[in-house]
């Protein structure tokens, strides 16, 4: 199947995303210019418009709207999509809730971007790290390829009938979303046998009118609830499923985690994004010293995934070093606190050290990385502190 | 019980309905005007059962343009903002309106349904009236962005704010539509600003179609809906419903109390038709015969103006007075402005 993919192109993140959302045709797109997000819906503007892709393309007047109109045509049994980053993503918070009560299959991608004030728009993780509660299925990637990869994917996986669930792509902003990398593209032909029509079985239709979110009591939503869970769960193993069949098409290998020189590794960094990618340069420079170091990536927070456990369980490191780019004030550093506390659900005792790391853009060199890493104290340290 | 007390509703606007269609076909000198409301199709597509309080007029609003909708041979899709609409609905498994519905959060009915009508557009389907329906405080406070933006975008769907002139949902507080001097929950000793303009606000975005009307006039009500779905392109009606809870007025005089607000000239039926303005029959004798009934007679009919001075009333009649003189010159212009 690799032969059938022949065209090799150098973009930016945002351009590969945007990229990927036009093999996936939807119906519609609804979408508000942020920084550092914009091109994302440019490109798709200039698609739509020059006739390449045939999407309604809706101009809306705020975030709150994008995913409201997302929202209604998910409704209608459309196939949706919109972008934002940072305050657009908390303006249209409501939404992103109800998009998932209503388990519609929209795709967002989220560049990722710090929260004012003052305004800064360079790269942090805490807009859509704050709402890993919010119930959509929540990928981070770290490079462009993976950014395109994920896209393409996210349809496929919030569609599947086990799954209906909204899905985002996280890239961070600048540091992925401008940045050009090679970017080999999948066969448009390919894709449309990998991406089947999109049906939303609880959509309206005029044959049998139904109305969708009336009240509900108290005896009703907690099942709601509990069904959400359910499908997230499952989401886990058809995310898998699919990845595998990405691989089939494309060649190319995903996972929930991606590991690189875990293996024999005494001391695990675990991290998320670009910051994982910068941590395996810091991984390759020790490994020259001879120090038995690996890097674990989470490239997907929520549902969070078993083969993280599996991976924790089989590896032997002793020693755990957790990068976060997002920070839960009066607590810690937010992937920090998840991965705690699954090792106690898994009955380990490692040790933990806490890195927070390249808030708001904070520029994190390789070589610092790796002067933290060989720094053994324990705990939570901040970088620049 | 609620569809037992509408046949008594109707059965009132039969008797008290006459002057409504008075120069209508003057008016409109095309196509097949409803002169009685039996003429108007028994369908209905609320259903018994719903949770309507007792008088309430904004259902009166929604089953005459579910209606109106329906006579147009066309499919109906209907957006209800948070609003006693949606609670109307009953609830889950059940519901009482029997077209397809989507409910919405408060501020985004108008976004909302612009991706209703995107996403029909993108299957190709041209054959859907897009209703959204949402009250005073969905569309004047906190949805008025999202509908400006959805009108101005020029999506094809006909927007619906029913004014009950507080947030009555919620149990009577303040709105932006809430008119001077009103007693509600969150402002006990009556408003002191006057009450936000919005059908103006809707003309001046030079949409194809902008109305005002109320339930009291049911046929009225009925020819602006059929007018509106006739038209391509974004709509808006702005009905004054009165709510008896709210208001504090007795069950009964629901319609009574509307067709006060129009004949005293708090409320002024009118249409605003690719630009062109014109005042609806009942209230061309208000504006332009000078027949005006004094407000006093209005505002002393609701619990909610109780403790209002004379002073008060005073101020309120002589806005209306300038409201009213304002109309006839955008009678005599054809035009709002």
């Amino acid at each position: 199947m690799r032969g059938m993919q022949e065209e090799e192109v150098f973009v930016t993140g945002n351009e590969a995303v945007a990229r990927a959302v036009k093999l996936a045709k939807p119906n519609v797109i609804a979408a508000y210019p942020i920084t550092p997000q914009t091109e994302i819906v440019e490109v798709l503007a200039r698609y739509v418009e020059s006739g390449e892709l045939k999407s309604e393309y809706i101009h809306v007047e705020s975030e709150h709207s994008a995913m409201a109109a997302c929202i209604g045509a998910a409704s209608m049994g459309a196939r949706v999509f919109t972008a934002t980053s940072s305050h657009g993503f908390l303006y249209m918070c409501e939404m992103i809730f109800w998009a998932s009560i209503a388990r519609l299959p929209i795709v967002m991608a989220n560049v990722n971007r710090a929260l004012g004030p003052g305004w800064n728009i360079w790269a942090d993780l805490k807009d859509a790290m704050s709402h890993r509660d919010a119930g959509w299925i929540q990928f981070y990637t770290a490079s462009v390829q993976e950014a395109y990869d994920t896209t393409l994917m996210a349809f496929r996986i919030a569609e599947d009938r086990r799954v209906m669930l909204p899905t985002m792509v996280n890239l961070e902003g600048f540091v992925l979303s401008h940045v050009m990398q090679p970017l080999r593209l999948v066969n448009e032909a390919e894709y449309d046998k990998f991406l089947p029509p999109v049906r939303i079985p609880h959509a309206l239709n005029f044959e049998r009118p139904h109305t969708l979110g009336t009240l509900i009591s108290p005896e009703h939503n907690y099942l709601v609830q509990y069904d959400h869970n359910r499908c997230m769960r499952a989401a886990d193993d058809v995310i898998a499923e699919v990845e595998r069949e990405f691989e089939r098409m494309s060649g190319r290998r995903y996972g929930a985690v991606m590991k690189y020189r875990c293996d024999d590794a005494e001391t695990l960094v675990i991290a998320m994004g670009t910051l994982a990618k910068e941590a395996e340069v810091a991984c390759d420079s020790l490994r020259e010293k001879g120090e038995k170091i690996g890097v674990l990536r989470l490239r997907q927070l929520r549902p969070f995934p078993k083969a993280f456990l599996e991976e924790v369980k089989r590896l032997t490191a002793e020693r755990f070093i957790i990068i976060d780019r997002a920070y839960s004030s009066g607590y810690g550093g937010i992937l920090a606190e998840e991965v705690k506390a699954k090792l106690y659900d898994l009955g380990l005792k490692k040790e933990v050290k806490s890195i927070i790391a390249g808030l708001g853009g904070q520029d994190v060199p390789h070589e610092a990385l790796e002067k933290m890493f060989m720094d053994k104290r324990g705990g939570e340290v901040w970088f620049g502190v | 019980m609620a569809r037992a007390f509408n046949t008594v509703v109707v059965s009132m606007v039969e008797v008290l309905g006459k002057e409504e269609h008075e120069g209508m076909e003057a008016v409109r000198g095309e196509g097949k005007v409803v002169k009685w409301l039996a003429e108007i199709p028994a369908d209905e597509y609320v259903l018994k059962g719903n949770s309507a309080c007792a008088g309430c007029t904004a259902m009166i609003a929604l089953r005459y343009a579910l209606k109106a909708s329906r006579a147009t041979g066309r499919k109906t899709l209907l957006l209800v903002g948070a609003c006693c609409m949606v609670v109307c609905e009953g609830v889950y498994p059940n519901t009482a309106y029997n077209v397809p519905t989507l409910d919405t959060a408060f501020a985004c009915t108008a976004s909302m349904a612009s991706g209703v009508e995107a996403a029909l557009k993108s299957f190709g389907r041209r054959d859907v009236n897009v209703i959204a329906f949402a009250g005073d405080g969905g569309t004047v406070d906190i949805g008025i962005q999202a509908l400006s933006g959805a009108v101005e975008r020029g999506h094809n769907f006909l927007y619906v704010c029913y004014d009950n002139e507080a947030y009555c949902n919620t149990g009577m507080q303040r709105s932006g539509a809430t008119p001077l001097c009103a007693r509600t929950t969150t402002t006990p000793g009556g408003k002191r600003e006057k009450k936000k303009d919005v059908p103006r606000i809707m003309a001046a975005h030079g949409i194809p179609y902008v109305a005002t009307a109320c339930p009291s006039y049911p046929m009225d009500l009925y020819e602006k809906f059929k007018r509106a779905f006739s038209i391509e392109g974004p709509k808006y009606i702005h009905i004054l419903t009165p709510c008896p809870v709210s208001w504090r007025f007795p069950t009964s005089k629901g319609v009574e109390m509307g067709k006060l607000a129009v004949r005293t000239g708090m409320w002024t039926l009118y249409e605003v038709e690719h630009g062109v303005f014109r005042l609806s029959p009942p209230s061309r004798r208000v504006v332009l015969r000078g027949d005006v009934v004094p407000v006093e007679k209005y505002l002393r009919a609701q619990g909610r103006f109780n403790g209002i001075t004379d002073e008060e009333v005073e101020r309120i009649q002589k806005m209306v007075y300038q409201e009213l003189e304002w109309f006839k010159e955008a009678a005599a212009r054809r035009k709002l402005w």
